[in-house]
């Protein structure tokens, strides 16, 4: 992030701190770095370790058992493994790069990256294979021979002998090495470390490329350990589209596939979003806004956290009192040292005038004119928020507990979305609120036991004290809902004794008559003690939710740690060219800003640039435009600028320089692809686009 | 079975050749009265084709390695410019005659230059009498390089006045190779498919040491019985029997029957080729993981094969393009223009496809960068592809590339 903090509100006085702003800024944002960061790292462990131990399996059998009779009568595969790695193709270089450094690390130093860009034939392939292969053993041999690898490289050929050749010279040499050394340090790859070619877009590559060089890698396996890594984006069928069976029957491919990225993005918000160790929150629309870009757009992660670094970059900027978006103990100290302009800018703030207008007279003046109550107050009120936050997250995971397994999941299945509609509005206003009450007073006994239970993990764990009580209620309800389990036995009993007694009734009258009594028994049936407890844990868990999931823009100052401009963030991620090139040649005041061109809906104002009267014009043609009538239109709209007072210089001759400028606009408007020259008709051009944009 | 007869070589030398080349004695002996004796001139080129594993490469190989003959082995697939190609062989022949010493690659462009270095490394008095043989396999390569160099080839006794016989290996017929211009007819020479009699007897030669060669041949029978009909490759099927012949072995080893109880081996071991037969041979799952599965005498149903993981997951969007690019590629052009006759005109597909786009999905999509970023990815991902130049701006053109099944999945 390369952002001076001179830009952070250029052209103000040092009074808004901008330059403690950019330190924050950048702070904050290098925590979050690390733990996107640690996040990949956790996630993609499971598969690296898994590729890792495959590829050190991949050739060991073969040196370890080379005699036996199965061994030599196999025929001999290149191991390959097929990485599925889901389609969000921006994220998969991250990818590669923490699985190429896992396998130098534990097992081999030898690793080509190829791209299907850089391989249109075998040729191109095996000089960026060599290439690639050979810097990187320059790293293991020593200072003194590298000038004569350099000079040799240059010369090599580009064919499979001379790789071969390259391979078994440098392991003679690292084997000698590792015996003088007597096999410290560099053992810990293997004896013969395998060769490892990732294809990192495997779609991409043409059949012949790849077929030939399976093929001919193939001859050579015995002299050459290769490894294949095939990095697929759609699904491993691909293989067998691209290979035929007798190419495909060269290779030992075993799958691997990586965590599925709709679970990578679960695990980045709760760790980012759901947490309350960044002071940074995001708000409802822009939390929406991106989550929308990953789900429509392209399911990638590693877009989202950008767009999570932008909103934090964007809200340090704008925000003037973002100073204040920092660890408690640090906010603390900077509200004591604000300048009066900050006070200023607290008090401008909505929420802080809403919280103002609830308070007494005397206080309403205290806070407007006094700085120091101010200060006072503002750090009760963040502190407040903290708290808020704290409570906020533990209570909504103690929700989700019970959304997730509703049937259809009316408030979502997945805890971002419970997240939105708790920020968006009070939740417990909602349909789907309501229909989660109801079905959450039909569940059964065990399900209900084990999700109190795990609301009773999740408050004991949170960070918040004030859930002693909460705690304590819900331990409360498990035991009496141990309690019920005794009494049910005797329940059991009584209805086990009418059922005998219906056993009994052997005429009709009677059997009929205690058939409806029990029908009727059931209908007004008093609710069982069980059927009472559930009623008072939903009401419980509402009393909660409406306690704690309120939503942030009800809470003062929330203005400091929420980001909330979704235009902004729309504007500049989800950016709309044809709509913004409309509106600018429609509407150029958006952009120019100049008073003269403020016009009131469809009239053509002359003060205009050109290009937007011509665009104009042509919007009201049709599929063909006549290039005379256009020059015509365009100069009666110009000339009125003139006034009345030309109007009696004018004659059908069109001035040269209007005549210059319309022509000027024109190709202009060809420029921007809206028309192009037409064969069809003479003096008339092919309008391109239709619509309002 | 016409045994090996020719005066030049030793018998014993023969009989060894002969047991190394099973099933293929009459086109040894073909190929050797063909060579003549060594400081003979045989005929300027040979053809020999046949089917993939018919033992081209192998009985060639054995042949000259068992008489000793002088001889540079090229697979041209390896060799994918016409210079390595001719370097390779050079670098070969410097190593076929011991007097040279080992000189540093030399530079070759061009066949004339081959040609005059050709001459000098064959100078030596060794190579001068006896018959040098180039075999180049996999000779279909050749149709790829330069013109000349085919013919050149063919003829490279006359051209360098030297003792030399070109071979060329390959798996198409020779009426493929024949240049327009026409050029010197080699000697073609078919090898034929092995019968399933041939392979029952190559495949039973290499039993394992631990058990008869008769307990062997018959569960060769088994194993050929199940796949014979869907494969005749011979190093395939070597592969294969290796594969399984551990489990065919099973029953022996825990004592339940012995090496004679042939019926209670069948039973066995058919089902479980079978299964090999839809999983393994068709690499759907990798051997090494069948032999795992066999060691832990687990169910091959717990490990999904690659077909089984058919399910692409596409962001909302995508999958809206990919099905509006599906319609765009094969909905036929009447209903186009009934539907979207106002931009039906226009001839561009991209234009077609956002249309289709808008009018499938329910709420109102914008044009965003972000859709028209997605076009390219389904691209690079191969779900679309361009149709005509790449770097046509105006107009791009897009087909869709997947099946209707695929877009069924989608739409689910």
């Amino acid at each position: 992030m390369k952002i001076e903090a001179i830009h952070f509100g250029e052209g103000e006085n040092d009074s808004e701190d901008r330059e403690l702003r950019f330190d924050t800024c950048q702070s904050l944002w290098n925590q979050i770095k690390l733990e996107t960061e640690q996040i990949q790292e956790d996630l993609n462990k499971q598969l690296l370790d898994n590729l890792v131990s495959f590829l050190r399996r991949s050739h060991s059998d073969f040196q370890e058992k080379k005699t036996e009779w199965t061994c030599r009568m196999k025929s001999r595969e290149i191991p390959t493994a097929a990485l599925v790695l889901g389609v969000n193709v921006t994220d998969h270089d991250l990818t590669f790069r923490n699985l190429s450094e896992a396998l130098r690390n534990n097992i081999t130093p030898y690793i080509a990256l190829l791209e299907a860009k850089d391989c249109p034939g075998v040729k191109n392939l095996m000089q960026k294979l060599m290439g690639q292969l050979m810097n990187c053993s320059t790293d293991v041999v020593s200072l003194e021979d590298e000038d004569s690898v350099q000079v040799s490289q240059n010369r090599i050929r580009c064919s499979m002998n001379s790789l071969i050749d390259w391979y078994k010279s440098v392991t003679k040499k690292t084997d000698s090495e590792t015996l003088s050394k007597k096999r410290t340090s560099s053992s810990r790859h293997q004896q013969s470390p395998p060769v490892v070619v990732i294809f990192k877009d495997m779609e991409s590559f043409t059949t012949k490329v790849l077929q030939d060089f399976i093929v001919i890698s193939s001859q050579h396996i015995r002299e050459l350990p290769l490894v294949l890594i095939f990095g697929i984006a759609t699904s491993p069928m691909i293989i067998h589209s691209l290979l035929p069976h007798s190419v495909s029957s060269l290779l030992c491919i075993e799958l691997f596939q990586s965590l599925s990225c709709k679970e990578h993005l679960s695990t980045v918000i709760d760790k980012l979003l759901l947490t309350s160790r960044f002071p940074f929150k995001l708000g409802e629309k822009v939390l929406q806004v991106l989550i929308n870009i990953f789900l429509y757009h392209d399911f990638s992660v590693w877009n989202f956290i950008k767009g999570f670094q932008l909103c934090i970059v964007e809200h340090f900027y704008s925000q003037p009192l973002s100073v204040l978006c920092c660890q408690r103990a640090d906010a603390k100290k900077r509200v004591n040292s604000l300048s009066h302009d900050q006070c200023e800018n607290i008090r401008r703030l909505p929420s802080f005038r809403r919280y103002v207008e609830r308070q007494e007279a005397e206080k309403q003046i205290a806070l407007l004119t006094a700085d120091n109550f101010l200060k006072e107050t503002t750090q009760k009120l963040l502190e407040d928020l903290h708290v808020y936050h704290e409570n906020y997250v533990s209570v909504l995971r103690c929700l989700h507990v019970f959304t997730c397994s509703l049937p259809k999941y009316p408030l979502g299945k997945q805890i971002r979305e419970l997240h939105c509609a708790c920020l968006e509005n009070q939740v417990w206003e909602t349909e789907d609120y309501e229909s989660f009450l109801q079905l959450a007073r039909m569940l059964n006994k065990s399900d209900l036991e084990t999700m109190l239970q795990q609301c009773v993990e999740i408050l004991v764990s949170s960070s918040g004290n004030e859930f002693d009580k909460a705690i304590g209620k819900l331990k409360e309800f498990l035991t009496q809902f141990h309690k019920l389990e005794a009494e049910a036995f005797q329940e059991q009993d009584v209805s086990v004794s009418s059922q005998k007694e219906l056993q009994k009734k052997t005429d009709l009258y009677h059997l009929q008559k205690t058939l409806l009594e029990l029908k009727d028994s059931r209908r007004s049936k008093k609710l069982t003690k069980f059927e009472m407890l559930r009623f008072e844990v939903v009401d419980y868990i509402d009393s909660l939710v409406r306690n704690y999931l309120v939503p942030a823009d009800h809470k003062t100052l929330h203005e400091i740690v929420y980001f909330n401009t979704a235009s902004v963030l729309r504007g500049h991620l989800n950016a709309a060219p044809r709509i913004a090139l409309h509106t600018a040649l429609n509407n150029p005041y958006s952009y120019l800003k100049n008073e003269a061109l403020k016009s009131d809906g469809g009239s053509i104002s002359n003060k205009a640039p050109d290009i937007c009267i011509v665009y104009k014009l042509h919007l009201e043609c049709g599929r063909l435009i006549n290039l005379v009538d256009w020059l015509e239109a365009f100069s009666t709209v110009v000339t009125a600028v003139e006034g009345p007072n030309a109007d009696a210089a004018s004659s059908d001759q069109v001035d040269d320089i209007i005549h210059a400028r319309f022509i000027r606009a024109v190709s202009e408007l060809e420029l921007l692809g809206f028309i192009k020259p037409s064969k069809q008709k003479t003096d008339h051009v092919a309008r391109l686009t239709w619509g309002g944009c | 079975m016409p045994n090996l007869e020719h005066p030049a070589y030793p018998a014993a030398t023969l009989l060894q050749l002969e047991s190394l080349v099973p099933c293929r004695e009459s086109q040894v002996s073909l190929l050797l009265s063909i060579f003549g004796e060594r400081q003979h001139f045989s005929f300027p080129s040979i053809f020999i084709y046949g089917h993939t594993s018919s033992g081209k490469t192998y009985v060639m190989q054995t042949l000259l390695s068992t008489l000793q003959l002088p001889h540079v082995f090229v697979n041209c697939m390896e060799c994918f410019t016409s210079r390595l190609l001719l370097e390779e062989i050079l670098t070969q022949l410097q190593s076929c005659s011991p007097e040279t010493e080992q000189t540093s690659q030399v530079p070759c462009d061009t066949f004339n230059d081959f040609v005059r270095l050709f001459k000098q490394a064959v100078a030596t008095q060794e190579l001068r009498d006896q018959t040098l043989y180039i075999v180049l396999d996999r000779a279909e390569q050749l149709r790829e390089m330069e013109a000349n160099i085919l013919p050149a080839f063919l003829r490279l006794q006359e051209l360098t006045d030297r003792n030399v016989t070109v071979v060329l290996l390959s798996e198409i017929v020779w009426e493929l190779f024949r240049p327009n211009t026409g050029c010197f007819e080699p000697f073609t020479l078919y090898f034929p498919d092995y019968s399933i009699g041939h392979l029952q007897k190559i495949l039973s030669q290499n039993h394992p040491p631990e058990y008869s060669a008769d307990f062997y041949s018959a569960y060769i029978n088994i194993l050929l019985g199940v796949f014979y009909m869907v494969c005749r490759d011979l190093k395939e099927l070597q592969h294969l029997a290796a594969l399984n012949f551990s489990k065919y072995c099973e029953p022996v080893a825990r004592g339940e029957a012995n090496e004679r109880d042939s019926r209670k081996l069948w039973k066995n071991i058919e089902p479980h080729l079978k299964k090999a037969m839809q999983t393994v041979y068709l690499r759907e799952i990798s051997s090494s993981q069948w032999e795992h599965l066999q060691h832990d005498d687990g169910e091959p149903g717990q490990l999904k094969g690659l077909s089984a993981h058919t399910h692409v997951e596409l962001p909302y969007y995508s999958k809206f393009l990919l099905i509006a690019a599906y319609l765009a590629s094969y909905n036929p052009v009447r209903t186009d223009k009934r539907f979207f006759l106002k931009i039906y005109w226009t001839e561009n597909i991209l234009f077609l496809l956002l249309a289709i786009l808008y009018s499938i999905v329910d709420n109102r999509v914008a044009p965003t960068a972000n859709i028209f970023s997605q076009i390219t990815s389904l691209v690079t991902l191969q779900l679309l592809s361009t149709v005509g130049h790449n770097d046509q701006l105006d107009g791009p053109r897009y087909k869709c590339t997947v099946s209707l099944d695929f877009i069924r999945a989608v739409a689910r």
